[in-house]
């Protein structure tokens, strides 16, 4: 998917919780889980976003439950990347193994605010503010982090090599 | 190269001689957890692969524990994946309502975790094996699947914060408010990505309950994962349940250390973390009145948290206008609170006893909070929304100070009674 869309912007310590609530962990359907997405944090967010759109954040994202629910929520409701100064550890590694692309870039986040328009290229590490013409550099994940990432998660990319 | 105690376990299930903080390996896994939430999404990415059969049906294990008894169509389908994926599989530490208990406090009752042991499990309070010198981290549901197929998973190994504990914890301060305490010190993204290492003198005046307890929240700090030493009364525990050979690592003496905290515990007072974050931890407070009180979860719902509750609450009584929901984690727990006489106690004081459920924790349900109201919990967490309604709030605290709080109405310490 093209990493191309509007910023929703949020504070430190984005909890799973306030991404999707454990009350709609009775159903792990994509569909159901962005229907809530961000609801406790962002009510209006499931009715403002777009397919492309950009989630940036402060320090660590999605700490608290081991909940896969979190990233597959942002994943499904139209999300194409998630900039943060720092993602807590559990969710860092979730997002990859289902494929939703993240970046950590501190300076990206100081200085992109809530509604800019923002493009991205995962390979390169770099990030783009089209609102102000800014650009960013942030580390790129290695070759088999970005093959996991675009095969759309860990197990499609073992099954793609016969594991 | 010196190693933590950490490092070590990792090595040894990476058949490495050494290993470094930063350095990714792969290791063999001698358990992978899930429940009956992520157990479901683990279940149908491990679909995905095509695979017909897990590596090793012995070394899963799959818990019925977060909305079980089945609290809506939806959780009783979500159980029935899981239950007609373990008969397929022939998994064999399959536990349903009858068997279950709490995950973190079941597995290690039943003896199938222990010193030594590399595990990962799809929940995020899988960490709470530490205190038996395992390593073991919570992990998506995706490393799930993929340790039921490999039986394996990737690590970046950690580098470590050694906390070194001194003294003996005074009277009604135990070990939530040991992990409170820490987890105010270092902040919630404190010891992200690390080992959190517990040691020094002051550990053997904390019981394994408190160490499960501590271990269990070090998920709240940012950790990966947090051990205790195995000493004497981690062997005691161990002895007749754990079957496979005690492997006790120690951190070599020259191991080096992101941080080192030294932590004098006869200082340490009752800790209160108020919302909306377990770091917001405070040791005094005016008169927040209270609407609910939970005893329970995989931080403190094992015997000695039954035992606290009931010698705050006998011969007291819940006060009017608040409700006291106490959990024992287990059947054995549960057991134990009515061959002890703890359960007549609760009754007596006005509390219920429920079957063992994560429900309140999470606001799954058997306890939600409406709009505006408040909780004095022994959870784990008080994110926003995260009892129930998005203007609910939770307080985190250990068993004397929730009991404590059902008898006063407000949130209170022992103390006070």
């Amino acid at each position: 998917m093209e990493i191309h869309g509007k910023v929703f912007k949020y504070g430190n310590d984005v909890d799973t919780d306030v991404i999707i609530p454990a009350r709609y962990l009775n159903d792990s359907s994509e569909s159901a889980l962005a229907s809530h997405c961000m609801e406790d944090i962002d009510a209006d967010f499931v009715k403002k976003v777009k397919k492309g759109d950009v989630i940036v954040a402060g320090d660590n994202f999605g700490c608290g439950s081991s909940r896969e629910h979190a990233p597959l929520a942002i994943k499904a409701s139209g999300i194409s990347l998630v900039i943060a100064k720092s993602f807590a550890r559990i969710f860092y590694r979730n997002a990859i193994n289902i494929g939703l692309p993240i970046l950590e870039c501190p300076e990206a986040v100081a200085a992109i605010k809530a509604g800019d328009g923002v493009k991205a290229d995962l390979s390169a590490g770099v990030i783009y503010n089209l609102t102000t013409g800014e650009k960013f550099s942030a580390q790129p994940f290695p070759a088999f982090i970005q093959e996991i990432i675009n095969d759309g998660g860990l197990l499609a990319n073992l099954a793609k090599k016969g594991n | 190269m010196a190693m933590t105690a950490s490092q070590k376990i990792l090595a040894a299930h990476a058949h490495l001689d050494e290993v470094t903080a930063g350095q990714l390996i792969s290791a063999e896994l001698d358990l992978v957890l899930a429940n009956d939430i992520t157990g479901p999404v683990a279940i149908k990415e491990f679909k995905k692969t095509g695979a017909d059969k897990v590596k090793d049906k012995s070394k899963i294990a799959l818990v019925m524990d977060h909305f079980a008894p089945n609290k809506d169509v939806k959780s009783a389908e979500q159980c029935k994946a899981c239950r007609i994926f373990a008969r397929e599989q022939g998994i064999e530490n399959f536990y349903d309502v009858g068997k279950m208990g709490i995950e973190h406090a079941l597995l290690p009752e039943l003896g199938l975790v222990g010193a030594g042991d590399l595990l990962i499990g799809a929940d995020s309070h899988t960490c709470t094996y530490g205190a038996l010198g395992a390593f073991s981290t919570g992990v998506g549901s995706t490393d799930m699947a993929a340790g039921m197929l490999t039986q394996k998973c990737w690590f970046k190994v950690p580098s470590a914060i050694k906390f070194e504990l001194t003294g003996k914890p005074a009277k009604y301060v135990c070990g939530k408010d040991v992990i409170l305490h820490i987890i105010g010190l270092i902040g919630v993204d404190g010891a992200l990505y690390k080992s959190m290492e517990f040691t020094g003198d002051g550990v053997k005046y904390l019981n394994i309950d408190d160490r499960f307890t501590i271990c269990n929240m070090a998920i709240e700090a940012g950790a990966k994962n947090g051990i205790f030493p195995v000493d004497e009364v981690a062997l005691e525990y161990m002895k007749g349940r754990f079957k496979r050979p005690v492997k006790a690592y120690e951190a070599d003496p020259d191991a080096q250390y992101d941080a080192v905290y030294k932590i004098d515990l006869s200082k340490l007072k009752p800790t209160v973390s108020f919302p909306h974050l377990p770091e917001n931890t405070k040791t005094e407070w005016d008169k927040i009145p209270v609407d609910q009180v939970v005893i329970g979860s995989c931080t403190n719902g094992r015997i000695t948290d039954m035992r606290i509750a009931a010698e705050i609450l006998k011969g007291r009584k819940v006060a009017d206008g608040v409700r006291a929901i106490i959990i024992p984690a287990t059947q054995e727990v549960y057991r134990q609170c009515i061959a002890e006489g703890l359960v007549n106690i609760f009754l007596d004081a006005g509390a219920v006893i429920s079957t063992p459920t994560c429900g309140p924790c999470l606001g799954g349900y058997m306890g939600i909070l409406a709009e505006g109201e408040r909780a004095v919990s022994t959870t784990n967490r008080n994110f926003v929304g995260r009892m129930g309604h998005v203007n609910s709030e939770v307080y985190l605290a250990s068993p004397y100070v929730a009991a404590a709080s059902a008898v006063k109405g407000y949130l209170s310490t022992p103390d006070e009674l």
